[in-house]
């Protein structure tokens, strides 16, 4: 973070910014495992220790051109994209105004078409392939925009990883594809699941620059998705970038990490929280101190139990909704039989 | 009016189709430059030029991912699977994503996406160029299958998908592409998705099918009117959302039935449409329900002998009609 020393104004006013997103991230996180061990959410998967490198990739989007295809551990992503506190517990509460799916899904799914978030599933990676789609459409109809896609580096894997960078590097299509290497496909580490020591290194193989960032440094990350922005823009095709981070919690709620990585493990992984070493960076600065400190973390409490009362006490999907939304012509019958 | 070929149908509207709306995009493997492995796309690259018809990489799920993320972003892609044998790398983002994009988004995301499958067999194909596969994607919520069976519905389907705001899945009859020729007028129409069609009407016994099975069926009701048998033949054109009320029609009125597929028998199409009959139906029937379908092998085998024991044929559709006329 050498650059800190020789940044503009609004660079500082953008790094504050960033922490804050971060710290009120982390906070909304920690309170839906609370409500998951309360009983009153059924699933919670989450991007704790991710939060520094999604701060630094969204600032260095345009909220209001770009689109996101995000995955599960991108609540971070997502608010810095325009998705409200609220919007996001209506979501881990499974309630019908959830702009995501309206409950259908499981939380974390993320999706919101005035806020440029693509819908996912849960089959990993099939969002890499419609996010050089989104981006065809931008070359197609030559606008000035990008596309940022995030997965995590067990979903490189897949086939549709490989298939997505081909396509669109042989049709420079501008999109940026962010891997978040948190070490672990749910329970196998990452030398487990690839031969490669670097994600990144795999962009050769597609002819696209290949970056390699420490995902505890949002403004290292930042650079590096705004340059992959102005290449994209330039008409000179895709970019990977692969973050190294980590995944302070489970896999998911019902996870146990405990069998197969150490306490030692996670602890030293910690040293590393993002959030921290941000802030250091900040106070370093004279950007932050302890009263901005205990300021912000009152205001994001506030937001949070705002959130969460918003979520709670909104209403659950009718039932007579499962019917909804199979076909754009809902007042035909959705198929053939079954709907006597 | 002119005379068209079921493949000459299909290129004429997708040229009407590019040229009135600008967001129509057409992308597969060979369909640019060759103009598509069977020539449907001969001369539209050179009329649209590459940004609208474009050769891609050969990789099935990238050519529909992509399209699913080109049509949420504004275009209306109608992208083409080479043979409908190799659609299975992309099933995952039809029946996954495609289907599910507008129920999972609650209403907030749709997929306006045609795809283009040539399929079906007695063209030498062997087992990998010979599959009929709708059944497979006819048992998903949120996908249309559609399956024009003469040049005329070939192009108002077609039209139709098009403007179709959900992802549908458009199979072509290989066997169909050459072999079938009809009046099809110059001007653009549509047909409803979800409408059968009685290609003949006739009183002794329904013929209910799709496909090139539609003219093979058309020849056996031909064939067994001079035995004195009425035949009439109801062609499905969408196997989903099925026709119900035309099912139902058409076995109330002859009361005998013969469901008529090429694809496999076991869980086709032929078992819903069976049991739609047997739900809305059954006291109206002579005769119990019929199929003829293909073998339930894995594939049509290659040697012409082994071919066209698996094809059906208009002499079978004919022998399996008169057996049931004469229950």
């Amino acid at each position: 973070m050498a650059e800190a020393a020789r940044t503009t104004g609004a660079e500082r006013d953008l790094w504050v910014r960033m922490y804050r997103l971060m710290v009120l991230s982390r906070a909304l996180d920690h309170r839906m495992w609370i409500l998951n061990r309360q009983g009153k959410s059924a699933f919670v998967i989450s991007g704790q220790g991710q939060e520094g490198l999604q701060a630094g990739a969204v600032f260095a989007l345009d909220p209001a051109v770009d689109w996101l295809a995000p995955y599960y551990r991108d609540m971070t992503l997502v608010l810095g994209f325009g998705m409200t506190p609220r919007e996001v517990m209506l979501g881990q509460l499974a309630k019908a105004a959830d702009p995501s799916s309206g409950g259908r899904q499981m939380p974390a799914h993320w999706g919101h078409r005035a806020r440029r978030i693509l819908t996912g599933s849960s089959p990993v990676t099939t969002q890499v392939t419609h996010a050089a789609g989104l981006a065809l459409a931008f070359r197609v109809r030559h606008e000035r925009a990008a596309v940022l896609s995030t997965l995590g580096e067990g979903s490189t894997n897949q086939g549709e990883f490989h298939e997505a960078l081909n396509f669109a590097a042989v049709h420079r299509l501008p999109l940026i594809v962010l891997v978040q290497n948190n070490g672990y496909s749910i329970s196998v580490p990452q030398s487990k699941e690839m031969a490669v020591a670097d994600v990144a290194a795999r962009a050769a193989g597609y002819g696209i620059p290949g970056v390699v960032v420490r995902g505890s440094d949002p403004v290292a990350v930042y650079e590096a998705v705004r340059a992959a922005r102005e290449r994209a823009l330039a008409g000179d095709g895709p970019t990977l970038i692969e973050a190294k981070t980590h995944r302070y919690t489970p896999h998911s709620s019902d996870d146990d990490d405990r069998s197969y990585r150490t306490p030692e493990e996670l602890r030293a992984q910690k040293q590393d929280d993002p959030i921290t070493l941000f802030r250091e960076v900040l106070a370093a600065q004279g950007l932050w101190d302890d009263e901005a400190e205990a300021r912000l973390l009152q205001e994001v409490k506030l937001v949070v139990d705002d959130a969460t009362d918003y979520a709670e006490k909104a209403p659950y999907p009718d039932p007579a909704t499962l019917w909804l939304h199979v076909y754009g012509s809902d007042d035909a019958p959705a198929a053939g039989a079954g709907r006597d | 009016m002119a005379v068209m070929s079921y493949l000459e149908a299909i290129r004429e509207t997708l040229r009407q189709e590019l040229r009135r709306d600008p967001r129509i995009m057409i992308y597969g493997e060979d369909v640019g430059v060759r103009g598509g492995v069977f020539r449907v796309t001969e001369g539209l690259q050179a009329e649209f030029g590459e940004d609208r018809v474009m050769d891609s990489p050969l990789a099935e799920a990238a050519i529909i991912g992509t399209a699913i993320g080109a049509a949420v972003n504004g275009l209306r892609p109608v992208p083409e699977i080479q043979f409908a044998d190799f659609i299975f790398p992309a099933a995952n983002q039809i029946i996954q994503e495609a289907a599910r994009i507008r129920y999972r988004s609650n209403g907030d995301f749709h997929v306006p996406l045609v795809i283009r499958a040539p399929f079906g067999g007695g063209v030498h194909g062997a087992l990998y160029h010979s599959q009929s596969v709708e059944a497979f994607f006819a048992h998903v919520p949120g996908l249309k299958v559609v399956i024009p069976g003469t040049p005329y519905d070939a192009k108002g389907l077609l039209a139709a998908a098009i403007q179709d705001d959900d992802p549908v899945l458009y199979l072509e009859h290989k066997a169909a592409y050459r072999s079938l020729k009809g009046e099809v007028p110059s001007e653009r129409y549509v047909i409803p998705l979800g409408k059968a069609d009685v290609k003949r009407e006739g009183t002794d016994v329904s013929l209910i099918t799709y496909g090139l099975m539609v003219s093979y069926s058309l020849k056996a009701a031909e064939a067994l009117a001079k035995e004195g048998v009425s035949v009439e033949v109801v062609d499905l054109r969408s196997i989903r959302p099925l026709d119900v009320e035309a099912i139902v029609a058409t076995a109330r009125k002859t009361g005998k039935v013969l469901i008529v597929h090429e694809d496999n028998l076991t869980g086709g199409v032929g078992g819903e449409v069976s049991a739609l009959i047997a739900e809305h139906a059954l006291f109206d029937l002579d005769a119990p329900i019929m199929r003829l379908a293909g073998p339930d092998v894995p594939a049509m085998p290659y040697s012409p002998p082994l071919e066209h024991a698996f094809m059906v044929t208009p002499e079978k559709i004919q022998q399996a009609a008169l057996k049931l006329a004469r229950f």
